[in-house]
């Protein structure tokens, strides 16, 4: 398909959602990651049944543990689609990019090591 | 298992105010396998420190380590030759852990990360309900397994009392009243008789820390 989406997407390939932890999404902006997406297959379609469920709660965990330290917990999301919506994939990088865009840089970034 | 509670975060942030390096402690049995005090939310934690405080900048070197059993000497001695690195160290593990740290390193102030909240059973996976009240004089042989301290709103260990409605209990109605499930447990094993015996009240007031040696481990004179 040769789509386009936003250069500044870095993607970590994952066997399943259920496979992301908070760890990973912690650490992620705590190294100076301005935001995280976690992009699913759709509720119901997990090929382990509830994985991408999973995944979603952690989200949501991840978000209130980023408004307790006094992040924005919005620049870590959880987006759904099946393996073949292509557009929908390069869709979401860009709502993501913007959406991320508009909060501004991670003011824990000038901390980070490289 | 012992079941614990992590405290609110502005409330441990409170705790650490002050302190530039500290070792927060995690226990690897009862808080680990509830999901409280194990490895794992040793670090979520310290990332969580790590980041509110560089977000004040004001930051803090807060390192993790986790033992098998803060309640146990053979497990704590890991810590020897780390502890003196730091001002202050933050426990995970449930009260009785952070008591044996404190008690352990007198000089250095140990703080709690946790709320201990009670022993209990695993309903599945970050799902825990009470179960006992560790009263020592336990009752369950003629509860039919069901502990009337435990379950019960008042902790009776005769019932039912009055307010049991309909098999509920009268201080919330979504809590099945333990004297009507003991009643029906032991009707089904043909037990009733059991529910006749009066047992008397148990002494909670003055009580001082509780001591057990078992037969055959008392320390040779």
């Amino acid at each position: 398909m040769r789509l386009d989406y936003p250069a500044n997407v870095k993607i970590i390939r994952v066997p399943c959602t259920g496979k992301v932890d908070v760890l990973h999404l912690m650490r992620a902006i705590q190294r100076g990651a301005d935001g995280v997406y976690v992009v699913g297959c759709l509720e119901g379609s997990c090929h382990y049944k509830e994985g991408n469920l999973r995944a979603r709660e952690r989200v949501m965990h991840v978000q209130q543990l980023l408004q307790e330290i006094g992040l924005e917990g919005d620049r870590v999301r959880m987006y759904n689609l099946s393996s073949g919506e292509g557009p929908t994939f390069a869709a979401y990088a860009r709502e993501m990019t913007e959406h991320i865009k508009a909060l501004g840089p991670n003011p824990l970034k000038k901390w980070a090591t490289a | 298992m012992i079941v614990a509670k992590r405290k609110p975060f502005d409330e441990i942030k409170q705790l650490l105010k002050g302190y530039k390096k500290v070792l927060n402690i995690g226990c690897g049995t009862c808080v680990a396998v509830c999901l409280t005090g194990g490895e794992k939310e040793v670090s979520v934690l310290n990332m969580e420190i790590d980041m509110a405080r560089k977000l004040e900048d004001n930051p803090i070197q807060i390192d993790g380590f986790t033992i098998e059993r803060q309640c146990d000497r053979e497990y704590l001695e890991a810590l020897d030759n780390r502890v003196n690195d730091y001002q202050a160290l933050l426990s995970m593990a449930c009260g009785a852990g952070i008591q044996f740290l404190a008690e352990r390193y007198p000089h250095i102030p140990v703080l709690p990360a946790v709320d201990t909240t009670f022993i209990g059973v695993n309903q599945a996976v970050g799902w825990y309900e009470e179960r006992c009240r560790s009263c020592s004089s336990c009752v369950l042989g003629l509860t039919g397994g069901i502990c009337p301290v435990t379950m019960c709103a008042k902790g009776l260990y005769n019932g039912p009392c009055g307010g049991t409605n309909k098999g509920m209990c009268e201080i919330d109605s979504s809590q099945p009243c333990a004297w009507f499930m003991i009643y029906e447990r032991l009707k089904e094993q043909g037990r009733l008789d059991c529910i006749l015996e009066i047992t008397p009240p148990v002494d909670w007031l003055n009580q001082i820390p509780r001591t057990l040696v078992q037969p055959g481990y008392k320390k040779p004179e």
